[in-house]
Order: C-alpha cells, then sequence, then structure tokens
C-alpha cells in the first residue's frame, strides 16, 4: 500500500469490504433458508431418513466417514483411477493431436476418425467395455481415458494449428531440429489452448468415474454409494456427492494455478 | 525501364548488371567475379511459384563484411530472394551458395511470446552457459536490464533489439534484414540505424537489407542493388565515408536516382539534374539528426 494512503482512502476500504460483505448474505441467504427449511422437515418427521436424510446427519456421518478413514481411503481409490486414466488419455491424446497437427497426412488418418469416435456418448460404451474386458479395474480406467482423450486431442489440435507459422519459420531458420521445434515453440504456443482442454477432460473425468464405479466396485466414493443405497443411508450418498463436487473443484483450482504458471508470458497475467 | 545510370559523382559508381550492357562510370567494377570467396553467389537464379516467375535468372554477389541493400517495388521479388538466402524457400532453378551461418530479423520481431528474453536469444543454441551468453548479447543492444523481461512487454523498438541480439549471438557470416525497421517509429529507426552500423562493424558479417526506404539503403550500405521483376536491374555502390548525411549532394543525387529506377516521380533539385559540378557544395544547415 502506498504510503499516500489517507484516512478516508481507509474508511472507503472498510464500506466497500462491509458492502461486499453485506451482498454476499443477501446471496447467501436463499440457500441458507432452504437448509433450514429442509432441517426442520426432517425433524418433524415429514422428509423421512430412508428419502433424506436431515443436513445435521449429513454433516454428522461426513465427520464419522473422514474420522474413521474410511473417506479418505475411497477418495484415494478414486482420485488414482482418475489420475491413471487421465495419464492414459494425455499421452495419447497428446499423441494423436502432435500427429495431426504436424502432418497433412497425420491428419487425414488421425483427425476424421476422432470426429467421428467422439461424438459416441461414452456411457453408451459402458456395457461393451464390460464385454470386452470384464467388469475389472481396466474397464474403469479405459473408460475414464476414453471418455477424457477427446477434449484433450481436440483442443491440442487446434492449438498447434492456431501457432503463428512466422514463429515456426523463425525457429527454422535459428536451426532448431525437429524435436526442438516441438518442445520449444510448438508445445508452448499450444498450451494456452490445451489447458483449457485440460480442464474440461477433469469434469469429465469426475463424471465417468460416477458411472464406472456404478461397475462392481469394491472400493472408491461409489462403492460407498452403492453401499449405501443398499442399506438406506441417504446422510452417506450425500456426504458422498458432497465430496465428488468438491474433488471436481479442486482439480478447477489445479488447472488455474497451472495456467498461472505455465501462461505466466501472456499479458493478462503479467503483473506491474 | 531503362536502367542506365549516368553517375559521375566522387563516391558514388555504377556498376552493370550482367547480362546487359555495360553503363558507363568512373570506375567500373566487374560484376561477376569480384573477390574470389564471395560467401554468396546466386547464378541464374529463379524461382516461379506456379506460373509466376518471381525471381528471373538473377546473379548475385555479397562479399564477405560487405553491407547491400535491396531496393524494389512491391511484388519485385525482394522477399522471395531474402527467403531464398534464408533457405526458407527451395529455389526452382540455378544455383546458390551461402554461408551455413546465417541469421535474420523480420519486420516483426517473430520472438517466442513464452520464452522470457534472453531465452528468446538463444533460442535452440547448445552452449554452455547459455545466459551468459545471452546476457552479452542484449548488452549490445542495450537491453541488459530486461533479459527477463517477457517479449508482450517490450516495446517494438526493443522487441526488435532482442531480435537483432538473437541473430547476431550465433555469429552469423550472412545476416538478413527483412525490413526490420519498417514498423518504428521515426526515432527509434534513426537509433536502431546506428546500432546496426555499430554491430556490423564489430562483428563484421555480409548483410543483406531488404527496404523500402531509399534513404535507409543510402545510409547504411556499401552497395544498394535495385530489384524489378525478378531482376537486378541496378547496383550501385555508395562510397562516401560513414556517417552519412542525407544533406549533402552525393546523398540527394543516389536518391533522387535510385527513386527514377524504382519508378517515383520526383521534382528533383535542380542541381540534381544539371551535370554535377567537381568541388562539393557546402551544405549551409547541417541536421544532425539525420547524419549517423
Amino acid at each position: 500500500m502506498s504510503a499516500t494512503t489517507s484516512a478516508s482512502d481507509i474508511q472507503q476500504h472498510g464500506r466497500a469490504a462491509l458492502l461486499s460483505l453485506l451482498s454476499f448474505f443477501k446471496r447467501a441467504a436463499t440457500p441458507l433458508l432452504l437448509l433450514v427449511v429442509w432441517e426442520a422437515a426432517s425433524r418433524s418427521g415429514v422428509l423421512p431418513d430412508r428419502i433424506l436424510a436431515a443436513p445435521s446427519q449429513i454433516f454428522v456421518t461426513l465427520g464419522e466417514l473422514v474420522a474413521s478413514g474410511e473417506m479418505g481411503r475411497n477418495v484415494l481409490v478414486s482420485l488414482g483411477r482418475v489420475a491413471t486414466g487421465l495419464a492414459v488419455s494425455l499421452s495419447i491424446g497428446t499423441a494423436l493431436a502432435l500427429l495431426a497437427g504436424l502432418s497433412r497426412k497425420g491428419e487425414a488418418a488421425v483427425d476424421s476418425t476422432m470426429q467421428m469416435a467422439r461424438t459416441l456418448p461414452f456411457l453408451g460404451l459402458v456395457p461393451l467395455f464390460i464385454l470386452w474386458f470384464g467388469i475389472g479395474e481396466f474397464t474403469k480406467i479405459a473408460l475414464i481415458a476414453f471418455a477424457t482423450t477427446f477434449p484433450m486431442y481436440l483442443t491440442l489440435y487446434s492449438g498447434i494449428r492456431a501457432i503463428d507459422s512466422k514463429l515456426v519459420e523463425a525457429a527454422r531458420l535459428f536451426g532448431l531440429s525437429y524435436p526442438q521445434l516441438i518442445v520449444h515453440v510448438i508445445l508452448p504456443g499450444a498450451l494456452p489452448s490445451f489447458l483449457i482442454g485440460l480442464r474440461y477432460s477433469l469434469g469429465v473425468s469426475w463424471l465417468s468415474l460416477v458411472a464406472v464405479e456404478q461397475i462392481n466396485a469394491s472400493a472408491g466414493l461409489g462403492y460407498l454409494i452403492n453401499n449405501a443405497r443398499d442399506f438406506m443411508r441417504t446422510d452417506v450418498i450425500v456426504v458422498c456427492l458432497i465430496v465428488y463436487s468438491l474433488l471436481g473443484l479442486a482439480t478447477d483450482l489445479l488447472v488455474r494455478l497451472i495456467e498461472h504458471y505455465a501462461l505466466a508470458w501472456r499479458p493478462t497475467f503479467i503483473k506491474d | 525501364m531503362s536502367s542506365t545510370l549516368q553517375l559521375d559523382l566522387p563516391g558514388v559508381q555504377a556498376r552493370g548488371d550482367s547480362g546487359r550492357a555495360a553503363r558507363p562510370a568512373t570506375t567500373p567494377v566487374p560484376f561477376v567475379e569480384p573477390t574470389p570467396a564471395a560467401p554468396v553467389q546466386a547464378r541464374k537464379l529463379s524461382k516461379r511459384f506456379g506460373a509466376n516467375l518471381i525471381l528471373d535468372q538473377l546473379n548475385l554477389d555479397i562479399r564477405a563484411g560487405e553491407f547491400v541493400a535491396l531496393l524494389g517495388r512491391s511484388g519485385s521479388g525482394k522477399t522471395t530472394l531474402l527467403r531464398a538466402l534464408a533457405g526458407l524457400d527451395r529455389i526452382s532453378s540455378g544455383t546458390l551458395e551461402v554461408p551455413q551461418a546465417r541469421a535474420a530479423v523480420f519486420q516483426e520481431p517473430r520472438l517466442m511470446p513464452w520464452k522470457r528474453a534472453w531465452r528468446n536469444v538463444t533460442l535452440g543454441m547448445k552452449i554452455a552457459q547459455p545466459r551468459e551468453r545471452a546476457r552479452q548479447a542484449l548488452e549490445e543492444v542495450g537491453l541488459a536490464h530486461r533479459e527477463n523481461a517477457w517479449p508482450s512487454t517490450l516495446s517494438g523498438g526493443e522487441a526488435q533489439r532482442v531480435a537483432l541480439a538473437r541473430a547476431l549471438v550465433r555469429e552469423p557470416q550472412l545476416l538478413l534484414l527483412d525490413e526490420p525497421f519498417a514498423a518504428l517509429d521515426a526515432l527509434t529507426r534513426i537509433r536502431m540505424h546506428q546500432l546496426i552500423l555499430t554491430l556490423w562493424r564489430q562483428h563484421r558479417p555480409s548483410v543483406l537489407l531488404v527496404t523500402h526506404d531509399v534513404d535507409e539503403a543510402v545510409l547504411l550500405a556499401d552497395r544498394v542493388l535495385v530489384l524489378d521483376r525478378g531482376r537486378i536491374v541496378s547496383d550501385i555502390a555508395i562510397t562516401q565515408p560513414r556517417p552519412r548525411s542525407a544533406e549533402r549532394r552525393e546523398f540527394q543525387l543516389v536518391r533522387a536516382q535510385l527513386l527514377q529506377l524504382l519508378g517515383v516521380e520526383v521534382e528533383a533539385p535542380a542541381e540534381v539534374l544539371v551535370p554535377p559540378v567537381p568541388k562539393p557544395i557546402a551544405t549551409p544547415f547541417n541536421f544532425s539528426n539525420f547524419s549517423i
């Protein structure tokens, strides 16, 4: 803060903070009211437990699941599936995008196929994948990988194609080898576009995780939900849904963080 | 277009294009075999795009350490020639010899936006202590303090100086400049002219400067070539000592001749059109900001 900040400035800042707090409460009022109504309905017996547990009960269950380590263990299993699936799709998506983005032959060979396959609803593929690969881990990871390959491929491919050919020309003139060209020019140039695809892929990966963990899982968030359904534990189901959304939020933050560092060169990120 | 030049001036020599009639000149210089080891030698160089012949059996020599400016109207093939020399385009026929060590500065800086200034300078170089080398190069162009800057934060002139450092750090034998000052403001351009001459004297590369700007060509170059329809129609040596002043009569004469060759009707100063007087005319005003 500059040395010339006067008392009235501080006062103004204080007023602004107060106003933003006020608007926050205004926005939070409706959800809070709904929570209160929900709690009241549960307590009075209008909303039975087997339909939907009370918010207070959900909160208690969350504490129990975390304290017992059950939540942590299952979240780790789910995270492992997502990470493996993403690693596979990242490798395949990048390889295919480079192939299609850097050569006309590659484009002819890869792009039309990818554009067609992308329209397949991956949830519709679940029965086929089960027939092909059984109901083990492989199917789960393969489905996550399948669903997330397309956003990575599409954004990286279009990112590569959007690179200024003058930069490529300059790099060639300065004697960059082909691998150097890919590392120093092509991939960094396509990164902004690719990160959009990565963020989208992460979203899709959580979505597909929910779907694949319905298949014969013995661990993971989906397993917790399935189990809870069998015992009509609506509180556990809601807790798991909340955890899913928190995980989605966390990965989105992760990508934003990556963007902040990896795209530091872009004018929008440059401070002062 | 008639390319015949009558230049009986001290410091200005006209030379005939090969394949054309030799023109009268005070000190004619044979064109085709200047020095045995001219680093750039183009012989009957042609380049066609489809049915269009852009370069037409062009002959060109650039000697070691020589500063050559290439003028021509839009579409005359200037950029095509430069791209051929840079190895960016294949030639259709003829022979072309160029040094392996080449570097270029283009009209736009063409810096990698995702690399800091110093990393742009040593882009793709496999050397020990790249940062040191980059810093030295940036110091030469007066930008040592901007070594960590992102290209998007550099001004046009600064970015162009980084591009210059990137070219010179490779110690090129042939430096290709494709209208590198065209997008700069007038004051920055004057500073860049001085800088390019300083750096040229230090590193002594052969330079080919492609430009639209007749004054720029005459200020900087040892030789000014005029390209028209894919052929070099004029090759004028400029032996005035540097720094040159646009106020001097010799300068204005050459400028008038070049503009004529480029098809610009100029109302030349009277003394340009009359036969030159041997004794130099004293210039009453010295616009020192236009001399470098």
